[in-house]
């Protein structure tokens, strides 16, 4: 059963580094650039984990989570949250609203790959 | 028979003698000498004024008219002050204790020293008094003219006029000389009331002569005399019971209302002992004023021919008997009872006229209130003197257009029931704390306007001011407002009508007017000091401390001295009285001592207050309060200032608060900034990493993807460095630590190398320049070079139309040089408009590579330079405003 993953970020050059990473491993990779209608491409696409980045154009990455959340079909979705800031406070607020695994970047590819696997799987 | 001359001769005489003993009196009193002059016999004889020549003359010829009817006139008297004394005490100790002047003054007072009052009672006044005083005249007249009559030298009787004209010019010049000598009304005039002592012995002396020569003279003893009044028509007189009540009220009401009885009875009063005699020996004055006048009435009728006036039978009796010396004495008599109560009531009068009616108009007039004090004693002794001629100048009009015609006991009950209208305001105001403003003006308007109605017009005669047909018709026709038969009430004499309907409605009307509305605060404090006056005031300020608590008073003293002090002024008090302990003997001594220690810190007035609530002597007067508020003013405004005091450490706590909120606005915004830094470092380091580990994990890389993954690295590499060179650039300018490099040259060179350094020139972007471009340039060249790279190089990445363009324009503009670069894309959103020279304010597009400090760092060159830099909006593209001062403004920087 092929795993897919939506990986929500703007920057190209992440996309394509965690792109190449997962698709390596045999992850079906779809990517999403904004996050005014990131929780839609969720819907429609029925990824098996979303890798979520904070800070997205046009809406913040911890609105979209607390969004998943709320519904009932994503509600107990694997979200691997990804943020540049990474200060405690940003870790906390992820934990708090329900995300699966936080992360700091500049992050290692191994620790990436690693945490997608125990979250979903295969 | 006297001749008119020995007459004249006699009157001056009599004057002069008066002049002696008022300015005797004036000289002892001046001396401190005269303790005769304070004797209650003297204060009992002054109040004798109240026998005018309308008693002297007048009780005769009513007895002859109306039988026993004049006792009336001095059953109400004797009846106030034997049975009334202790209101009469009341009103005696008020006035001394208020300082009261009149009875203007002592209603106004009351009722919260209202001057409208004041005006109304004084008016009121003078119009009842007026016909009085011209009764006097007429009465001198008339006895004058009786001895002219039967002189030989006989004179027309137009002189009359000229009589009556000569005694009053005589009277004023001696009440202005003896009457306006002091200037506080409230001094007494011992001259005047001295003289007004020996014409009451006088009067009594000639009328009792009289008597006595009528009952033993003429009809030969007391039996005799007894037999013919028996015999005569006197004893036919039916008593009417309701003119007996009407008149015997009304002279109890005008004892204590009229203004010429207020001034001796409360101004003139010496001790409030001498009341105690008067109370019996003026009764005892009465009861000789009126023993004679029936004999001497019914002996008139007997032997006088018809048609005698029977009000001049105490004259005429002696002179037709032969017996000049008793007429001259009698005459003498009835001389002293008219000048006497002229010159009482004219000086009540003008004082009254001056202190509520002249003096708040002379007041008024004058602009800023600040006086010298000799100004405003000379004005009000001249506002007395003029009110005394003037009232004096009323009486005789009064005279000349009433014609003096009417019966003297007539005029003299209107007059009375004139002054009775004070009566509801006066008692209510003295036992009634409810008693207020309102219902007193309202009482005194409908009263004095019943009297002037019902009584005071129609005694003019018919047609005189009231057209006859208005008495028989009433006004306008209209019956039930006849002025003798009100509200369709018939039948009814027309004095006890009047007097009945006027003291009537002015009592309901003050009472009900009372009930419907409430006093002022200064009318609650007056109405205090006046039904409690017994109470609360002592004859002088000090204290009598039988009520004390020593106990009380200590309890007093620690709250405001504090425990300690407060002990030990106490301790050394009680051993000064001989006592162990800390509880002195609240001996007066002892509560002044403590009122001076309090009033070091309370203040003088708030002590006194304080200890005289506690000793129940609480004798708060209006003065006392007036200090308390004087105190409270000083308190509040320390208090203001320590306000404004608190004011200042507000402001200063506000603008701490505001510093404060600024530094932590600040702290957050340097929180956001490094946290969009960490993001702008991270992000490129992100890739890096990722792309490093990829290439060293992977082995089984393409060529092509290690080429591409190795620009991504190096890609990535490069825009760090960029941010970092773009932040250490802004911070430079920020602190403004940056040094410029300042050289000339034209505007066209900066902008060519800003084109060549973007490649603008080699590529796809159209450009057009026009304009001001030789335009001479004195700046950092370098700087604003950077500038216009920024704006090119934004034009490149962001403009969004098929056919990229940009339009470049310079001008001249009152030496400030304006350089604008609008591009053809779909320009920055309004919204954005404002955040796009913030830091890290990228807005939209993120792909385009820049750290979002471009403009940021422009604004702050151009901010360094003296220029500008703004969006301008509504271009059609992306359109910003560069602006310079024109090179000599900057070379004067």
């Amino acid at each position: 059963m092929e795993r897919t993953v939506l990986v929500i970020e703007d920057e190209p050059n992440i996309i394509e580094a965690i792109s190449f990473i997962l698709s390596r491993d045999g992850w079906r990779v779809v990517t999403h650039s904004n996050g005014v209608d990131a929780v839609d491409a969720v819907a429609s696409r029925r990824p098996d984990l979303v890798i979520l980045d904070v800070m997205l154009p046009g809406r913040s990455g911890f609105d979209i989570l607390r969004d998943l959340r709320a519904e009932e079909g994503t509600a107990a979705l694997p979200v691997l949250m990804l943020t540049a800031r990474g200060q405690t406070q940003d870790r906390e607020l992820a934990q708090s609203l329900g995300a699966s695994r936080f992360m700091a970047k500049p992050f290692s590819n191994a620790e990436v790959l690693e945490a997608a696997n125990a979250l979903v799987a295969s | 028979m006297p001749s008119l001359n020995l007459l004249i001769g006699v009157c001056l005489a009599y004057v002069a003698l008066l002049f002696l003993v008022a300015f005797g009196a004036e000289r002892a009193a001046f001396r401190g000498r005269g303790a005769w002059l304070r004797s209650p016999w003297v204060y009992t004889l002054s109040l004798s004024i109240y026998c005018t020549a309308w008693t002297f003359y007048g009780a005769v010829g009513y007895a002859a008219r109306s039988g026993m009817e004049y006792l009336t006139i001095y059953i109400g008297p004797t009846l106030v002050m034997i049975g009334w004394f202790w209101a009469v005490r009341k009103l005696v100790r008020i006035g001394r204790s208020q300082n009261i002047t009149s009875i203007a003054d002592l209603i106004s007072s009351r009722y919260g020293k209202s001057n409208l009052l004041g005006v109304l009672v004084t008016l009121l006044a003078v119009i009842g008094t007026t016909p009085y005083i011209a009764l006097q005249l007429q009465s001198v007249t008339l006895s004058v003219a009786s001895f002219s009559l039967a002189d030989a030298t006989v004179r027309p009787l137009s002189d009359q006029n000229s009589t009556a004209f000569w005694v009053a010019a005589g009277l004023a010049f001696f009440t202005v000389l003896f009457g306006t000598r002091n200037l506080d009304a409230n001094e007494r005039h011992h001259g005047v009331v001295m003289a007004i002592a020996v014409e009451a012995v006088v009067k009594l002396v000639a009328l009792m002569a009289v008597g006595v020569f009528v009952v033993w003279g003429i009809g030969g003893g007391v039996s005799e005399t007894l037999a013919r009044i028996d015999a005569s028509r006197l004893g036919d007189w039916q008593i009417q019971p309701d003119r007996w009540l009407a008149l015997t009220g009304l002279s109890a009401a005008a004892f204590l209302c009229l203004p010429r009885m207020f001034q001796v009875l409360v101004v003139e009063n010496e001790e409030e002992g001498h009341l105690r005699t008067a109370s019996w020996a003026f009764p005892a004055y009465l009861l000789l004023m009126s023993l004679f006048v029936v004999p001497i009435a019914v002996t008139g009728l007997d032997l006088l021919p018809e048609g005698s006036n029977p009000d001049l039978f105490v004259l005429s009796l002696p002179l037709a008997e032969g017996q000049n010396g008793l007429a001259l004495l009698s005459f003498i008599g009835g001389f002293s009872s008219a000048t006497s109560m002229v010159i009482v009531a004219s000086i009540a009068l003008s004082t009254m006229v001056s202190n509520h009616i002249v003096m708040p108009i002379w007041l008024s007039r004058q602009v800023g209130g600040a006086m010298v004090s000799g100004d405003v004693r000379y004005v009000v002794i001249t506002a007395r003197r003029l009110s005394i001629i003037g009232v004096l100048a009323l009486g005789y009009l009064y005279y000349r257009v009433s014609g003096g015609s009417s019966a003297l006991a007539a005029i003299g009950l209107i007059s009375f029931s004139g002054v009775a209208q004070f009566l509801p305001a006066l008692i209510g105001g003295l036992f009634w704390r409810g008693a207020n403003r309102i219902g007193a003006l309202a009482g005194l308007v409908v009263g004095g306007g019943l009297w002037l109605w019902c009584l005071f017009l129609p005694s003019f005669g018919p047609d005189m001011i009231l057209p006859g047909a208005v008495m028989v018709d009433g006004p306008f026709g209209i019956g039930w407002l006849r002025p003798y038969a009100l509200f369709g009430i018939q039948g009814l004499d027309p004095l006890v009508h009047g007097v009945l309907w006027s003291l009537l409605l002015n009592t309901g009307v003050f009472v009900v007017t009372c009930l419907l509305t409430f006093p002022s605060p200064m009318e609650r404090l007056q109405g205090a000091q006046f039904v409690n006056v017994f109470d609360h005031s002592g004859a002088t300020r000090g204290w009598s401390g039988a009520m004390a608590q020593s106990e009380d008073l200590m309890i007093m003293a620690q709250r405001i001295l504090g425990a300690r002090d407060a002990q030990e002024l106490f301790r050394i008090a009680a051993e000064d009285q001989g006592l162990q302990g800390y509880l002195p003997e609240p001996t007066p001594d002892f509560l002044r001592r403590l009122e001076r220690a309090l009033s070091g810190s309370v203040g003088a007035a708030t002590a006194h207050a304080m200890i005289g609530q506690i000793t129940g002597g609480a004798n708060v007067s209006v003065e006392d309060l007036l200090a308390v508020a004087d105190e409270t003013a000083q308190i509040m405004e320390h208090s203001s200032q320590l306000e404004a005091q608190s004011a200042e450490l507000e402001r200063t706590a506000r603008q701490l608060r505001a510093a404060n909120e600024k530094l932590t606005a600040l702290s957050v915004q340097k929180d956001a900034f490094l946290s969009q830094i960490s993001h702008e470092l991270r992000t490129p380091m992100t890739s890096i990493r990722a792309f490093s580990e990829i290439m060293r994990d992977t082995d089984t890389l393409e060529p092509q993807e290690k080429v591409k993954y190795a620009g991504i690295i190096h890609g990535e590499a490069v825009r760090l460095t960029r941010l970092l060179d773009d932040l250490l650039d802004l911070s430079v300018l920020e602190n403004g630590q940056v040094r410029m490099n300042v050289s000339s040259g034209p505007l066209r060179a900066v902008l060519d190398h800003a084109i060549s350094a973007t490649g603008a020139d080699r590529g796809a972007m159209r450009l057009t320049l026009r304009g001001a471009l030789d335009a001479d340039l004195r700046t950092d060249r370098d700087r604003l070079a950077q500038v216009f790279i920024n704006l090119i190089a934004n034009a490149q990445k962001y403009c969004d139309a098929k056919e990229q363009e940009l339009r470049i324009s310079a001008r001249d503009m009152d030496g400030i040089l304006i350089v604008d670069f609008i591009d053809n894309g779909s320009g920055v959103a309004a919204e954005e408009q404002d955040l796009i020279f913030e830091k890290f304010s990228r807005v939209g597009h993120q792909q385009a590579g820049g750290a979002g400090l471009g403009l940021a760092i422009c604004r702050e060159i151009m901010v360094r330079l003296g220029g500008s830099i703004t969006y301008l909006p509504g271009q059609g593209g992306a359109a910003f405003r560069v602006t310079l001062p024109a090179s000599d403004a900057m070379a004067a920087q």
